[in-house]
């Protein structure tokens, strides 16, 4: 048995939610007695596939294959599947993330497994193999029982620790049988958005709302998310007016964010937007009306108008940020 | 051309969430059902694309109970040309996607859209299984739409960025935010046309379920939010760094 983990890398990186899926494998393999093997498709260097024994990584498998630098979600589940069958996987684990999301259904169906999207801790039981997901738009949560033979689980980011519990690992070069008809979907572009911390990476989120008025006023949010080492997002009818990009718009219609805080500006708080936000850990809410919503959900809140109190904030930030 | 589209039927985005049977079923007292969001944008996609000229027949299914039909008949009305119910609880994601894909190859499809996720359990994973049981190409989590030669092209959020593909048909592909502008209302109309569409009702296909729900819970409350005056911003700093540890 062993907890195959596919830890996909990003131009020949991990992240720190790479690292989480490892520790996460790495606790459910402690009570199953197994241990955690990462499989990883692309090129990726020795040391930093070696990175991933930090936590737990025991075996790394690395699929060579040149045509599957195209992403196929087809051949991707089958090279994964067939690293799965090697080892004999009992738990296969993703992140869920847009590719994770479409690699782990097909890896379900291939394995003829259960599968549990959206994972948000270790398994209470392995039988029956019991553990909880968000449902209901973070409304609730939902424990879900797997009764197939292998389990397959997409982990939500920052739902579980980094743990170092160093091993040494086997570096295993893998090729996978890959046939032409598994491209029926292909990339014919892919656009990055470079340089900027994205929304889901993000530890912190200073987010704004139609409360800001208009697109001239943002200096203040990107400086507040300058100063914090924070990405900046916003609520949905601040992209649907174009005064932001349409990749920062959180909520239910658009990313889940689930940071260590969440910092929101001139935005009343609605379910929808709420949906999207309510795995945070702590969230600041910084409204003139006293009675919207978010002040329910929020753990600070600062009732005033943001043109007064986001300047006073970011100098007091700044401060802080100087002094330690 | 032909298209299916999976119409989930959910909760209201506004429902308050309450559970009975001893926290095992969602309570559906007093609950209004919606087409998912994400449905919603698909279907409109289509019908845009339908209304600008392309030869498309689109079929909405849904594989759920009689009181499901509501929810179909509001895709037939804003302007699906017919639609299939397949009689069944729609409790495990397998289940579910092993319905869809028996239904498609038997109707002559050319290509299956579903929502990105479904805002009840937040799945997302029934596009993609029908893909694999199909042996089909799919694209997850698609945010533009666009039929092109014999076949479509989309877009898609990767993570860091977006990707540009191309699939021939057949295919599966899952509507995200902006597959659509706006989601289509039904007019008096649409909701007049409605009730004369064909609603054919199927018997389901045997598959065994591999997963199920063992209790659900409501988040903990949150304490009280901590009020400090726009006077004292200071002051938050000092508990974002001492109390919450955050900063
Ligand atoms: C199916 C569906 C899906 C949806 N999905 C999403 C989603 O994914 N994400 C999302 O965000 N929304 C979503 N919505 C929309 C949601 O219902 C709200 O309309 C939206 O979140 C409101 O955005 P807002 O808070 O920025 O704007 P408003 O609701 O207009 O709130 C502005 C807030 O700013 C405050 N304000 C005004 N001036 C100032 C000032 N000077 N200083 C400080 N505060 C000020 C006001 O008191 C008010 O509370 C969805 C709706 C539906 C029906």
């Amino acid at each position: 048995m062993a907890i195959l983990v596919y830890t996909e890398n990003f131009d020949g990186k991990f992240k720190k939610s790479t690292y989480e899926l490892i520790s996460y494998g790495k606790e459910i393999a402690k009570v199953e007695n197994s241990e955690v093997v990462a499989v990883t498709i692309g090129t990726v260097d020795a040391g930093v596939l070696n990175e991933l024994s930090k936590y737990g990584a025991s075996k790394i498998i690395s699929v060579k294959n040149a045509e599957l630098n195209d992403f196929s979600s087809q051949a991707h589940a089958s090279a994964i599947v067939q690293a799965a069958k090697k080892v004999n996987a009992d738990v296969v684990i993703f992140a869920n993330n847009p590719n994770g999301k479409a690699i782990s259904s097909r890896v379900a169906v291939k394995m003829d497994a259960g599968l549990v999207p959206a994972a948000v801790g270790i398994p209470s039981s392995l039988a029956p193999f019991t553990v909880r997901k968000k449902a209901f738009s973070g409304k609730a949560f939902a424990d879900m029982v797997i009764t197939s033979d292998v389990k397959v689980l997409t982990l939500t980011q920052n739902s579980f620790k980094v743990i170092e519990a160093p091993v040494t690992a086997v570096l295993e070069d893998f090729n996978a049988e890959i046939s032409a008809d598994m491209f029926g979907a292909k990339p014919v572009e892919v656009v990055k958005t470079t340089g900027k911390l994205s929304v889901t990476d993000a530890e912190i989120l200073v987010s704004g709302g139609r409360g800001l008025k208009g697109p001239e006023n943002w200096g203040m949010v990107e400086e507040m998310a300058e100063i914090l080492g924070a990405a900046t997002c916003c609520s949905r009818p601040v992209t649907d007016l174009d005064w932001r990009p349409h990749h920062e718009h959180v909520g239910q219609t658009g990313k889940v964010v689930a940071p260590n805080l969440y910092i929101a500006i001139g935005i009343s708080g609605a379910v929808q937007h709420l949906a999207g936000v309510n795995g945070s850990k702590v969230m600041v809410v910084i409204n003139t009306d006293k009675d919207a919503p978010f002040f329910e959900s929020a753990n600070y809140g600062i009732v005033g108008d943001a043109f007064d109190v986001v300047p006073k904030l970011n100098a007091a930030f700044k401060k802080f940020k100087a002094g330690n | 051309m032909k298209a299916l589209i999976c119409i989930g039927h959910v909760p209201d985005t506004t429902s308050k969430i309450r559970f009975t049977d001893n926290d095992t079923k969602f309570d559906t007292t007093d609950i209004q059902y919606i087409i998912g969001p994400y449905e919603e944008l698909g279907l409109t996609r289509l019908l845009d694309i339908k209304d600008a000229g392309t030869d498309l027949h689109i079929t909405a299914i849904n594989v759920g109970k009689e009181e499901t039909e509501a929810t179909l008949r509001k895709a037939l009305a804003m302007g699906a040309d017919e639609a299939v119910r397949v009689n069944a609880d729609a409790t495990d994601a397998f289940f579910v996607a092993k319905q869809i894909a028996e239904v498609f190859k038997t109707g002559g499809y050319d290509f299956i859209v579903t929502g990105k996720e479904s805002i009840d359990y937040n799945g997302g994973q029934v596009d993609g299984m029908i893909a694999e049981i199909l042996g089909l190409p799919s694209v997850t989590g698609a945010t533009k739409f666009e039929i092109e030669g014999n076949g479509a092209k989309m877009e898609r959020e990767i993570d860091g960025g977006k990707e540009v593909v191309v699939a021939s048909f057949p295919f599966v592909t899952s509507a995200g935010k902006d597959f659509a502008k706006e989601p289509r209302i039904p007019g008096m109309r649409g909701i007049m046309a409605a009730r004369r569409k064909t609603l054919d009702v199927k018997e389901p296909v045997a598959q065994v379920l591999k997963t199920n729900v063992s209790k659900h819970f409501l988040p903990e409350s949150k304490p009280a939010c901590k009020l400090v005056s726009p006077d004292n911003v200071e002051e938050l700093v000092r508990l974002l760094h001492e109390e919450a540890k955050i900063i």
